[in-house]
């Protein structure tokens, strides 16, 4: 009784907040904007703005993996191969080639996104456990063969002198916030892409894909295409996060794209919020800022960390932002005005 | 020609032969049951006509055309739909949502479409939302749209169910034990609800253990038990049917 009266009342909370937030909208959106567009005239040092970028790249990466894992229900522990095979092949395309990043970018995702659809072909028959395992083999491949095919990665020794992305004869960097500003574009950009997508029939058959696949199939959804198609996707982000991440950073060598990242992103999407846009950013705000902000604990911290994910699986299994939404569904505008009318016309059909 | 012809479909699991050379025939606008025992093998029969379950002999013909062995997703795509014996709804989803999923094969814009929502994808989801409500308006879950389907009780979850089948644009629904669960109330309404579907121009096949539902309903009942069709014939024949009484009752007494 006492559980059930507690549900209704956090149901009620988050109506309560939905509810707010969609009639304050376009004030609480601009003054987000203002903060976010702001922050390098607020006086940050140059470590605390590079946090800042930290946090932008792992909420694009978890948006990434939130399509594939939170959406779809394909659990990835794969990712930090394309996130390395995006970050590779942009910083090749710039030092060998002197592409742009623009170019080099897009060259670093097409490919990502190109592997991202090789790894799903093989996998789409497995489930769960199954397709988790070898996609953690995959990431490990990655790895392996950027230590090894020396000639085009340089080995362990990496690559260096990443050039960073210059736009309109402007160089971007850290000290000019270039490099933030480029951030903010991106994540809006891939949270635009992202949201566009959900909410469209390809979005509604992920979730079915994930709810119930054989009843996916029964409805005529084609899901092995539809799983590719989750995979390409979320590749493809990852690896423009990747090309960024490489020319920010300027220097990439293997051992940057390790188990430990995809298990970090992954760990933002539960953090955050499985198959929920708004929980990637705070996700990755806790999870990124948490190690920097508890320095002075030295390495007692990661036995913080640790304890913080576990207590949260604990109580909070749906993740920080996890929640439903509990208001009304948002009908197309076109569903809108046709049932108006409607409305009218069956309210002049009684006056007469 | 029948509009579906099954015609003698074996299904074999290892040595277990779960369907054995099963013959029967489905006219346009008819109400079908397929009764039998537990496990006479109804189910493992829908799951070879939707596709779930290849057939190891004998054909299926949908107005002229064989369809057994193909994707599943091409038989929804022809116009067979279903519901589940035990439900599969998307239960985290909305009500309206796992509608719109039944509507998603007859949704024709594309990835670019979606990324620029073009006229077309407006023009398509405004259509598909406006069916998803009118079906569920008809089905009598119009205040229930924004409900997530885990939420709603058992008997309007079968009814999502059935709304969702409609959805595909289905010709023939075949419908596992839609009065499963339900209270005589319920099952009533059902009653209605899926003569109103045959009187739309849908043809039902069934498989239902309420018999009240059944001798009510059917036009024509195909009996099953051990894999086998045992009889076939009008609810009345059916009723009185001594083998069929056998085999739900395990043999009558000789002086009764």
């Amino acid at each position: 009784m006492d559980k059930n009266l507690e549900k209704g009342k956090s149901k009620n909370f988050i109506l309560i907040l939905e509810s707010f937030i969609e009639k304050y909208k376009v004030p609480i959106a601009g003054v987000s904007a203002l903060i976010l567009l702001g922050l390098p005239f607020m006086g940050f040092s140059q470590y605390i703005m590079r946090i800042f970028i930290m946090i932008g790249i792992y909420s694009m990466l978890a948006l990434g993996l939130n399509i594939l894992t939170g959406y779809t229900g394909l659990v990835s522990l794969g990712h930090a191969g394309f996130y390395a095979i995006g970050a590779y092949t942009a910083s090749l395309l710039s030092l060998k080639l002197g592409a742009n990043f623009l170019v080099a970018a897009i060259g670093g995702a097409v490919l990502a996104a190109i592997c991202g659809l090789l790894v799903s072909l093989p996998t789409l028959r497995l489930k769960g456990t199954y397709l988790s395992i070898v996609t953690l083999g995959f990431g490990e491949i990655v790895k392996m063969i950027l230590i090894n095919w020396d000639k085009v990665t340089n080995g362990t020794l990496g690559l260096k002198n990443i050039p960073r992305p210059s736009m309109f004869g402007l160089k971007l960097t850290l000290v000019n916030n270039g490099m933030y500003y480029l951030m903010l574009v991106l994540v809006a950009l891939i949270t635009l892409l992202c949201t566009l997508l959900i909410k469209s029939k390809i979005g509604r058959a992920f979730m079915s894909i994930k709810e119930d696949e054989l009843a996916a199939i029964m409805m005529g959804i084609k899901t092995t295409r539809y799983k590719a198609l989750a995979f390409v996707i979320s590749a493809f982000i990852t690896g423009i996060t990747g090309a960024f991440y490489a020319s920010m950073i300027g220097f990439i060598e293997p051992n940057s794209f390790t188990f430990d990242i995809s298990t970090l992103i992954i760990s933002i999407v539960i953090f955050g919020g499985m198959g929920t846009i708004r929980g990637m950013f705070l996700g990755s705000a806790i999870l990124i800022a948490f190690p920097e902000v508890f320095r002075f604990l030295m390495d007692y911290r990661f036995v913080v960390y640790g304890l913080v994910l576990v207590l949260m699986m604990r109580f909070r299994p749906q993740g920080m932002l996890g929640w439903k939404s509990q208001m009304p569904y948002k009908l197309p505008k076109l569903v809108k005005e046709s049932l108006k009318k409607n409305n009218k016309d069956n309210l002049k059909t009684q006056q007469i | 020609m029948a509009y579906l012809k099954v015609n003698s479909i074996t299904k074999q699991f290892g040595g277990l032969v779960a369907v054995d050379k099963v013959s029967f025939e489905v006219e346009k606008d008819e109400i079908v049951s397929i009764i039998g025992p537990n496990g006479a093998g109804k189910t493992t029969i829908f799951n070879m006509l939707t596709g779930v379950y290849g057939i190891d002999s004998g054909e299926i013909t949908f107005d002229g055309t064989p369809i057994h062995n193909t994707m599943p997703q091409n038989i929804v795509d022809i116009g067979i739909s279903r519901t589940f014996q035990n439900i599969r709804l998307f239960p985290n989803m909305r009500v309206i949502e796992n509608v719109l999923v039944g509507t998603h094969i007859r949704t024709k814009y594309g990835f670019i479409d979606t990324l620029f929502r073009t006229p077309r994808y407006k023009r398509e989801e405004a259509q598909k939302t406006l069916r998803a409500i009118e079906i569920l308006n008809s089905i009598g879950l119009g205040n229930r749209i924004n409900d997530y389907a885990q939420n709603l009780p058992y008997g309007e979850q079968r009814k999502v169910e059935i709304a969702r089948a409609i959805a595909t644009d289905a010709k023939i629904i075949l419908l596992d034990e839609p009065a499963a669960g339900m209270n005589p109330q319920e099952s009533e309404e059902l009653l209605r609800f899926i003569r109103e579907l045959r009187d739309k121009g849908y043809t039902i096949i069934l498989i239902e253990h309420d018999m009240n539902v059944v001798m009510n309903i059917s036009d024509r009942i195909y009996v099953i038990d051990h894999g086998k069709k045992i009889a076939e014939g009008l609810p009345a024949d059916i009723a009185g049917n001594q083998q069929v009484i056998e085999a739900y009752l395990g043999g009558v007494k000789k002086d009764a």
